[in-house]
C-alpha cells in the first residue's frame, strides 16, 4: 500500500518535472523569438536612422538653398548664383535614352531566355553570363562605352554613348527581373491558352507579358534608379563638368547631377558644398520619385490581373 | 491593351531618330564651315586639368555674356587625359598645369597638329601645417627634399631628424595624388626630378580631403594650391619657404599675390596653361574665345583664386596668339622652376 503511494507520488513528480522542463523549454523558445524580433527591430531601425540622421543633415545645411533659381540656373563660378539646370535637364535626357534603348532590348531577352530557350549548354553559358555581367565595375562598362560606342561607332561625347553605356549597364538587371516576374505567371494560364488554339507568340503577348508587367516595370525602374546615379562611367565617356546649355539633340555634349555634385564637393569654397548639398537633395527626390512610380505601377498592374 | 503599342512606337522613335539625326550631321558639317565665317555659332572643347578649370570655368561664363550662341563645354580629365585627347583633335583646348611633355608633342606632331601654347596664370604651392604647430615657422628647400625625396621612406620619421630643435613627433605627411600636374611639379621642384618621391604619405587627388586631414592633426604637414589655404585660413598655418638663394629674396618668403608674382616665393609658384590647337583657331568663335581668355585673364584669374601676370606679360602672350606662333617655349627650356614670364614670352 505505502509501495503504491509512493510509486504514484514518484510518478507524479515525474510527470511534472516533465511538464516543467517542456514549459521551460518553451519559455526558451518564447525568449529566443523575443531577443530576435528585436534585433530585427534594432537592425531595421539602424538602416533607417542613418538616412535619417543623412537627410536631416542635408536639409539643415542646403534646405534654404533649393529654390527655382537653383533649379533653373546655368553654372556658375559663384555659388549663390550656380544652378543645376543642364544638370537635371541632363539625368532626363539621360533616363529617358536608357528606357528607350534597354527596355524592349532587356524585355525581349528575358522573354527570349524564359519562354523559348531550350536548356542545353550555351543556354546555361548564357544565365551565368547575364548573372555575371550584373556584378562588372560599372567603370568597365564606362571604359567599354568609351571605345565601342564614343570611337568605333562614333557617337563621340554625346548623350546617345552616355545612355547606351548606362543601357548595357542596366541591361543585366533588366533581364533577370523580367525572367523573375515572367515566372510568377502560373504555367495553367499558359495551357489555358494554348488550349483555346492561341499560338505561342500569341500566348506570351496577350496573356504572359500584361500578367507579369507589374514586375518587370518594377525592376525596370529600381535598374534606372541605379543608372541615375551612376558617375564612374559617365566620367569615363566624357560627360563635362561644365555644360552651359541645354542639350537639344541626342547628339549634344551633357553633363548629369552626379557630376555637378562631384565636381562642387571638390571646390574649397564652403559655398559649393552647400550647393552640392542641395544638388542631392534633388538627385534623392527624383530616386524616391522613380520608386514610388515603381511601387504605383506594380499597384496597378496587380489589380488588373483578374484570374 | 495600350501597351500593345506601346514597344513598337518606342523602338520606331529611337530609329527615325538615330537616322535623321545622322543624316542632318554629315550634311550641316559641310554648312558649318560656311556658317562660322560670318557669326559666332558653334562649340568649342575644352578638357584637362581640374587646377586650371575654375579659371577657364570663369572665362568661359563671361564670354556667354558676350556671345550666348556658342557653346563651350569644359570637361577636367587632368592633364594628362586633357593632352591625350588633345593630340588626337578631339578638342579644341587643353588646360595644363604643367607645361606639354615631349612625348605628348610628338604625338601632336604625329597627327599633324601645330598648337599654340599660351601661359595663363601663376599658381602657388603652399606647405601649410596645422594652426596649432607653433615649432614649424619656416623650412627650407633642402630640408623639404630630405622629407620628400624617395629615399626618406622608412628613414625620416621623426621631426627632429630633420631639425634638431624640432620635437620628437612623428612626421605625418599628406598630398597631392601621383597622377595630378601638382604632385608632378612639387617633385620637380622640390626633390628635382618629376614624379621622384617617398611613397609612405597620405595622398588625395581632392584637396579638401588633405585640408581636412592636416587641420586635425598637429604633426602633419601637407602640400596644395594656395587658393585651398586662402579658405581654409582659420585652420591652417602657413609655412615660408627659405631657398637659400639671396637673389630672389632673402630668408623664408611666405605665398602671397606678391611673393609669387615677383618671383621671390621660389620654388614652389608654378604657371598655368592652356594649348590651342591652330585649326580651330580657323573659326571666328574660336578666335574671339581666345582673344577674350587672354584679354580678361587678369582680371578673372584673381578672382579664381590665382595669381595673374602683369599686364606686359599679358600683352606680349596676346601677340604671341595674334601671330599664332607654334610650339612649347617650355619644352625647350626643360623646366617651369623659377622662370619669370615676361622673359620667357619675349624669347622668341
Amino acid at each position: 500500500m505505502i509501495n503504491e503511494k509512493s510509486q504514484k507520488s514518484i510518478r507524479r513528480q515525474k510527470a511534472l518535472s516533465e511538464r516543467l522542463q517542456k514549459i521551460s523549454k518553451s519559455k526558451f523558445y518564447l525568449i529566443q523569438d523575443e531577443v530576435f524580433k528585436y534585433f530585427g527591430l534594432f537592425c531595421t531601425i539602424l538602416g533607417i536612422a542613418v538616412l535619417i540622421v543623412f537627410l536631416f543633415n542635408l536639409f539643415v545645411t542646403a534646405g534654404s538653398r533649393i529654390d527655382w533659381g537653383f533649379l533653373t540656373n546655368l553654372p556658375s563660378r559663384r555659388a549663390a548664383k550656380a544652378g543645376i539646370y543642364t544638370a537635371w535637364v541632363g539625368t532626363l535626357w539621360i533616363l529617358v535614352l536608357t528606357t528607350i534603348i534597354a527596355l524592349p532590348i532587356g524585355i525581349a531577352a528575358g522573354v527570349y531566355l524564359e519562354e523559348y530557350n531550350k536548356k542545353n549548354r550555351f543556354s546555361s553559358l548564357l544565365e551565368v553570363n547575364i548573372a555575371n555581367l550584373a556584378g562588372v565595375p560599372s567603370i568597365v562598362y564606362g571604359l567599354l562605352g568609351l571605345e565601342l560606342f564614343a570611337r568605333f561607332i562614333g557617337t563621340g561625347e554625346s548623350l546617345l554613348t552616355g545612355a547606351l553605356t548606362l543601357a548595357l549597364l542596366i541591361l543585366p538587371v533588366i533581364i533577370v527581373s523580367t525572367r523573375e516576374a515572367l515566372k510568377t505567371v502560373p504555367y495553367t494560364i499558359r495551357e489555358a491558352s494554348y488550349a483555346l488554339g492561341a499560338t505561342k507568340w500569341q500566348t506570351i503577348w496577350n496573356q504572359v507579358l500584361p500578367a507579369s508587367l507589374s514586375g518587370i516595370f518594377t525592376g525596370m525602374i529600381l535598374a534606372l534608379s541605379r543608372a541615375v546615379g551612376e558617375t564612374a562611367p559617365l566620367i569615363v565617356i566624357g560627360a563635362l563638368a561644365f555644360v552651359p546649355f541645354v542639350p537639344t539633340s541626342v547628339f549634344d555634349s551633357f553633363t548629369v547631377l552626379p557630376i555637378q555634385i562631384f565636381n562642387w564637393v571638390s571646390r574649397p569654397q564652403k559655398e559649393f558644398s552647400v550647393n552640392a548639398a542641395a544638388a542631392i537633395i534633388v538627385l534623392l527626390s527624383i530616386t524616391f520619385m522613380m520608386n514610388g512610380i515603381a511601387v504605383y505601377l506594380r499597384h496597378r498592374w496587380q489589380k488588373k490581373i483578374k484570374w | 491593351m495600350k501597351n500593345k503599342f506601346l514597344i513598337p512606337v518606342i523602338l520606331a522613335g529611337l530609329f527615325t531618330a538615330c537616322n535623321q539625326k545622322s543624316g542632318s550631321e554629315s550634311s550641316s558639317a559641310t554648312d558649318e564651315n560656311i556658317l562660322d565665317s560670318t557669326a559666332n555659332v558653334g562649340t568649342i572643347e575644352i578638357d584637362g586639368s581640374s587646377t586650371v578649370y575654375p579659371i577657364t570655368e570663369a572665362v568661359v561664363e563671361e564670354f556667354r555674356v558676350e556671345s550666348p550662341t556658342v557653346k563651350v563645354t569644359i570637361g577636367v580629365s587632368g592633364t594628362g587625359g586633357g593632352f591625350k585627347k588633345f593630340g588626337r583633335g578631339e578638342i579644341a583646348i587643353a588646360n595644363a598645369s604643367r607645361p606639354i611633355k615631349p612625348v605628348e608633342d610628338s604625338t601632336c606632331t604625329a597627327a599633324g597638329i601645330e598648337y599654340i601654347e599660351l601661359p595663363v596664370a601663376y599658381d602657388g604651392l603652399a606647405i601649410v601645417v596645422h594652426k596649432d604647430n607653433s615649432w614649424l615657422n619656416d623650412i627650407t628647400v633642402k630640408e623639404l627634399k630630405m622629407i620628400w625625396e624617395p629615399s626618406a621612406q622608412g628613414k625620416i620619421t621623426k621631426w627632429n631628424q630633420v631639425r634638431k630643435t624640432w620635437p620628437n613627433e612623428e612626421i605625418h605627411l599628406l598630398g597631392a595624388g601621383t597622377q595630378s600636374g601638382t604632385f608632378d611639379y612639387f617633385t620637380e621642384a622640390i626633390v628635382g626630378k618629376a614624379k621622384a618621391c617617398r611613397g609612405d604619405y597620405t595622398a588625395s587627388e581632392d584637396d579638401n580631403v588633405l585640408v581636412q586631414g592636416v587641420s586635425t592633426d598637429k604633426n602633419a604637414m601637407a602640400f596644395f594650391g594656395i587658393d585651398y589655404y586662402e579658405v581654409n585660413k582659420d585652420k591652417l598655418k602657413l609655412v615660408p619657404v627659405n631657398d637659400e638663394n639671396d637673389s630672389n629674396g632673402k630668408g623664408a618668403i611666405a605665398p602671397s599675390q606678391e611673393s609669387v608674382k615677383n618671383g621671390t616665393y621660389q620654388p614652389l609658384s608654378r604657371p598655368l596653361f592652356i594649348y590651342i590647337n591652330k585649326k580651330f583657331l580657323a573659326q571666328s568663335e574660336m578666335k574671339s574665345f581666345a582673344k577674350f581668355y587672354i584679354d580678361n585673364a587678369q582680371k578673372l584669374v584673381g578672382e579664381a583664386g590665382y595669381i595673374p601676370f602683369s599686364s606686359e606679360a599679358y600683352t606680349l602672350i596676346g601677340q604671341r596668339l595674334e601671330k599664332q606662333t607654334t610650339g612649347s617655349v617650355f619644352l625647350k627650356l626643360k623646366t617651369t622652376v623659377g622662370v619669370k614670364m615676361e622673359d620667357v614670352v619675349k624669347m622668341e
